[in-house]
């Protein structure tokens, strides 16, 4: 009978972590900015079908980078907890942080127990009555939940990205500039990043009460224009 | 949080989703003589830029006005409406669901049905209810929208079993729809105009509550007046009340002048 060779857990994990890692560092990142009426989402993405950011409820938004097949599943299954809460209860009671808890029990218990981790980094993003409520939680393949107040990045490099988000974010950013500041820091200061190559939705308290609105190539056009 | 194996994945389907996840409902069974609200009288009918939809505000059960102001014309999605009428309780889940999965189908699928898919979910949803039906908890509601990808209004009208009629110019439905219907039917003509098509919807919930006791008319001591709303181009847009009153003050000062 043939032994199993002992593999120290730490060296499991380490090297389950530094998978997930490269899978997502070769992926676009993608950031959120508060702006002064809601969450401003901007990500780089050269296809016009398949989409990074998505409506989850009424308030509530998703975005994913990483392996597309991965993070749409838990798209999917993000629309489906929140509409069956909904539905069950009320739509009042319908939260991102419990949605953000529940991803982060998936992507944890799959990190653990899989063959293969989720290459994912997802954000729960969801805007709040007054400003003050706003929420973003960004969510790691290991099941890392982190909650972000202003400005949150994911995806390949996304670290050097949070700095130029930090360095230029402002209290009360208007939409515009909020897009521009996140195309900016999403390019580096090296490129430009076409129009078509971005992805933008926002989720803002004056869309009534569905309140994610994507933008399209026209509408970006005209908020990056200087 | 639901995630299931692509062979049991509901899809786009909410109705479906819920049965996976043990919360379908069934439709209720009751024998006897159980009373319970029903709501009456909705039209609907095509003009120039799409379509009107109205409804009275009315809910009756046996001999008594169990409900005054209730909605029974609202909006499906941002391009569609429905109106019920029938058993109360079974109709506000049915449309519930239906707003519902409608909603459920756009955000899965990243784009919206068409105007065809989603008078054919209806059609689905009003079959279900086929054995609550035989028991008297009939459900039969109306739907139109506008058809963003043919550019026009369309109404349908459905029976008991899930029967799915387009209609071209009008439909009426509820316990005044007869009253209801021979207004429209008189007055209508292709192509009016957003206030003509109005003031005959009106007009026809005001003659179906004159003679039908289940149906209410425009409740002037309570300031409740019909649920009107158009759908267009630009989405549903319902009517507001300003604009109604001025139309029932119209109609009255035309009826005592007769």
């Amino acid at each position: 009978m043939s032994m199993p060779f002992y593999v120290a857990p730490e060296q499991v994990m380490k090297d389950r972590a530094d998978y997930a890692r490269k899978g997502i560092a070769r992926g676009r990142a993608l950031v959120a900015v508060r702006y002064v009426d809601g969450i401003a989402i901007v990500a780089e993405n050269p296809s016009e079908t398949l989409r990074k950011i998505s409506e989850i409820y009424d308030r509530i938004a998703f975005a994913g980078v990483g392996k597309y097949n991965e993070f749409d599943q838990l798209r999917v299954a993000g629309v489906r907890a929140a509409d069956l809460k909904g539905f069950q209860y009320s739509r009042d009671d319908v939260d991102a942080r419990s949605l953000a808890n529940q991803y982060a029990q998936i992507l944890g218990q799959i990190f653990t127990h899989e063959m293969k981790p989720m290459e994912v980094e997802i954000l729960v993003a969801e805007v709040g009555q007054v400003p003050a409520d706003d929420q973003m939680f960004q969510i790691l393949y290991d099941g890392t939940v982190m909650d972000e107040r202003n400005h949150s990045a994911l995806g390949g490099d996304s670290e050097a990205i949070n700095a130029r988000l930090a360095e230029s974010f402002a209290d009360d950013l208007d939409l515009a500039t909020a897009v521009r500041l996140g195309s900016s820091a999403l390019s580096g200061p090296d490129r430009v990043i076409p129009t078509r190559e971005l992805e933008v939705a926002t989720l803002a308290r004056g869309n009534g009460r569905r309140c994610f609105r994507r933008l399209d190539d026209a509408g970006v056009d005209a908020l990056t224009a200087t | 949080m639901p995630i299931f194996d692509p062979v049991h994945d509901p899809g786009s389907n909410f109705p479906e989703l819920l049965r996976r996840v043990g919360l379908g409902t069934s439709a209720i069974a009751a024998g006897g003589e159980l009373i319970v609200p029903h709501a009456t009288t909705c039209v609907a009918l095509t003009y120039a830029d799409g379509v009107v939809m109205a409804g009275d505000r009315r809910a009756t059960a046996g001999n008594l006005i169990s409900h005054r102001s209730m909605e029974k014309v609202v909006q499906a999605d941002h391009y569609s409406g429905v109106a019920i009428a029938g058993a109360a309780g079974p109709a506000m889940e049915m449309i519930k669901l239906f707003q519902l999965q409608l909603e459920h189908y756009e955000k899965v699928e990243g784009s919206a049905l068409s105007l065809e898919g989603k008078a054919n979910q209806l059609s689905m949803m009003v079959r279900g209810n086929l054995p609550a039906a035989m028991q008297g908890m009939v459900v039969v509601p109306l739907f139109a929208g506008f058809d963003v990808r043919r550019d026009v209004g369309r109404l349908f009208a459905y029976d008991v079993t899930g029967g799915r009629y387009e209609e071209r110019d009008y439909i009426a439905t509820g316990s005044g729809s007869l009253h209801a219907g021979t207004v429209i039917k008189v007055g209508f003509r292709p192509g009016m105009s957003r206030d003509d098509a109005i003031l005959l919807a009106c007009q026809a919930l005001w003659e179906a509550a004159d003679a039908d006791s289940a149906t209410g008319g425009p409740d002037l001591l309570r300031g409740i007046y019909p649920t009107v709303a158009t759908v267009t181009a630009a989405g549903w847009e319902q009517v507001g009340d300003d604009e109604l009153a001025a139309r029932y003050e119209t109609i009255a000062s035309e009826v005592r002048s007769r």
